[in-house]
């Protein structure tokens, strides 16, 4: 009796051990194909992009055509939301002021960045460390260098308003030259609490920010360039302007409209620096359409409406990326 | 002698169009961090005197510093940042290694369309999915939990992974591989033990970008985060230092200080990585 029992699990074992090295094998034999392999491999990255970005985007599309608030189950509601949205002077001021902050920003960064990279690329001692400590800005986490610009930047204490005033001192006490008595902006700009200030503020800070990844980015496309364009352009007699004109610039032009591009997109759904800086205030003077769909989604608790708010970037989004793809391809070409 | 005027000349010349600039471009780029610390470590009695100057610190303290450690969660936040970004950075590097030797390697149908839809999902910005997200994540129980972190980081370091490493992967040779097979290895032998050991720098670079991009990232955690011991750094900061209008600016300085130097650190380390990464990424 105990025999067979015995028998038995080691056959089982055995038939088990088999069925086991067949499995393997057979999976083995699949993975070598291809085309099994290749979907094999995606599975992890096309699970979380399923749940976590395609679902939520089609919950976003849904939800912006419903009235759902906080806690409460929507009904559908067409395109009020839209339709409500386009009509507010918030929502407008808002979407002009992405649209500005983002060109002029994306534009300042783009020249300086270029200025810096052209700076970097010379040779001179301390050169690795310099460039290590120029990227700082881009390192550190935004909100928390923002915190230092508030700081810098406040009603009262700003430091830049200081030393505004101590030039002011200066030139009292020195040349006693008193233009009027009162000029407002030599006891400095309210830089935040001025809606003529405030934007040009939160560009600064931007810029200020954005600068490294330029500069770096630019760095490593010059440093592509072949030192005898420059000799022959040399022989030819241009000078450093015209060498910048025509030999670097052509050069670059291919990693520059993808830095443009990679920055512009970042820096149009850019949240952190108005929360932090003016939460879209002065008088909703700053707000951007991120910023705005969370006050409208967050703190009013309209989750549709904020979900159209948000939705109002894709077209924008979708413009700048085909247009910028297609001059890629048209430069390609040439 | 003219040869010396003609020295003193270039010089000159060097200074205006190159050691002025890029002075002026470091001291910007570096004042705001002098400014952290001079601040974090002023009296507040110093600080809030619109008379002195604000570039000198008479009497240096560390109040501020202690108050940082010991009566707020800070290191409490520091301990939530780390783990969500190792853990998001473990699941994005996972998720991205696979796929983009998938990408850069094997011909399967879909590979292309595949492609384009990452580079589309590269771009979609937190900002446009941030309310849907906090519907699915109360639906997965995970709000007001480091978990929601873990989940949401990698959707946006996924793509951005698996498009670096799509680069990488096409620099390494596909005759080691073609090798390794004739010796008798599988496909995925090879993929394991050639391809992804000379692969290490490069997910070593789109490692240290994952973490520094989840170490320092606001919206979803601003949102999905609730209660104050599971806060991360950078929300934990803005959100309990400030109390309605009063800035705590000693503090608040303190902890943007010593919020920043996990990352620099990080940095310092892998600063040429970083920089090959980068321009990796651009040129990928």
């Amino acid at each position: 009796m105990a025999d067979t029992s015995a028998a038995t699990a080691r056959a089982r074992v055995s038939a088990s051990r088999a069925g086991e090295k067949s499995r393997t094998s057979w999976l083995t034999t699949q993975l070598e194909d291809e085309r099994v392999l290749g979907y094999v491999l995606l599975v992890p990255a096309f699970l979380l992009i399923i749940v976590f970005i395609a679902y939520p985007f089609a919950l976003g599309v849904w939800m912006a055509l419903t009235d759902k608030v906080v806690g409460q189950p929507g009904s559908f509601v067409g395109l009020a939301n839209f339709a409500k949205l386009l009509d507010s002077d918030i929502f407008r001021t808002a979407a002009w002021n992405t649209v500005f902050f983002t060109v002029v920003a994306t534009a300042i960064k783009a020249a300086l960045g270029m200025w810096l990279a052209v700076l970097l690329n010379r040779k001179f001692r301390l050169s690795r460390v310099t460039r290590a400590a120029v990227l700082l800005p881009f390192i550190v986490p935004t909100v928390l260098s923002t915190l230092v610009w508030l700081w810098m930047l406040d009603g009262t204490f700003s430091v830049f308003n200081w030393i505004l005033r101590w030039l002011w001192d200066l030139e009292l006490s020195v040349f006693g030259l008193v233009v009027k008595e009162d000029f407002g902006y030599i006891r400095g700009p309210n830089w935040l609490g001025d809606p003529a200030w405030a934007m040009g503020s939160i560009i600064m800070a931007n810029v200020w920010r954005g600068l490294p990844f330029f500069a770096i980015s630019f760095l490593a496309a010059l440093q592509t360039v072949p030192t005898e364009l420059y000799d022959a352009a040399e022989i030819d007699g241009a000078s450093g302007w015209r060498k910048f004109w025509n030999v670097t610039l052509p050069m670059i032009k291919p990693v520059a409209i993808v830095v443009v591009v990679f920055s512009f997109v970042v820096t149009f759904a850019d949240f952190q620096l108005v929360y932090v800086l003016t939460r879209g205030g002065p008088y909703n003077s700053t707000h951007l359409l991120a910023t705005l769909a969370y006050q409208i989604s967050m703190h009013a608790g309209n989750l549709g409406e904020g979900a159209a708010t948000a939705l109002f970037m894709v077209p924008l989004l979708f413009v700048v990326i085909v247009l910028q793809l297609t001059y890629l391809r048209r430069i390609g070409v040439d | 002698m003219s040869t010396s005027a003609f020295v003193g000349e270039t010089y000159r010349k060097r200074l205006i169009v190159f050691y002025i600039p890029l002075f002026l471009f470091v001291f910007a780029m570096l004042f705001p961090f002098f400014w952290m610390l001079i601040t974090s470590i002023k009296t507040d009695a110093e600080l809030y005197n619109r008379r002195v100057s604000p570039f000198l610190v008479r009497d240096p303290t560390f109040e501020h510093w202690r108050m940082l450690f010991q009566d707020t969660l800070f290191l409490q936040w520091v301990w939530n940042t780390l783990w969500v970004a190792v853990v998001s950075t473990g699941i994005s590097l996972f998720a991205g290694v696979l796929g983009g030797y998938a990408l850069a390697r094997l011909t399967f149908r879909g590979s292309t369309v595949f492609s384009i839809w990452i580079f589309i999902t590269y771009l979609v910005p937190p900002a446009l999915l941030f309310i849907p997200l906090t519907g699915v994540m109360s639906f997965f129980g995970l709000m007001d939990s480091r978990a929601s972190l873990m989940f949401a980081y990698p959707t946006f370091l996924v793509p951005f992974c698996i498009w670096l490493l799509i680069g990488y992967f096409q620099t390494i040779p596909k005759e080691l591989e073609e090798c390794a097979r004739i010796d008798g290895a599988t496909r995925v032998q090879a993929m394991v033990k050639i391809v992804l050991p000379l692969a290490v720098p490069g997910i070593l670079s789109a490692g240290i970008f994952a973490f520094t991009l989840s170490w320092n990232e606001f919206l979803y955690a601003l949102v999905f985060l609730s209660s104050p011991e599971n806060k991360t750094v950078p929300v934990g900061v803005t959100g309990e230092l400030i109390l309605g209008d009063v800035f705590f600016w000693g503090p608040l300085m303190a902890g943007a200080l010593f919020g920043s130097v996990p990352v620099a650190i990080v940095y310092s380390f892998f600063v040429e990585h970083y920089v090959s990464g980068m321009t990796g990424a651009v040129k990928g």
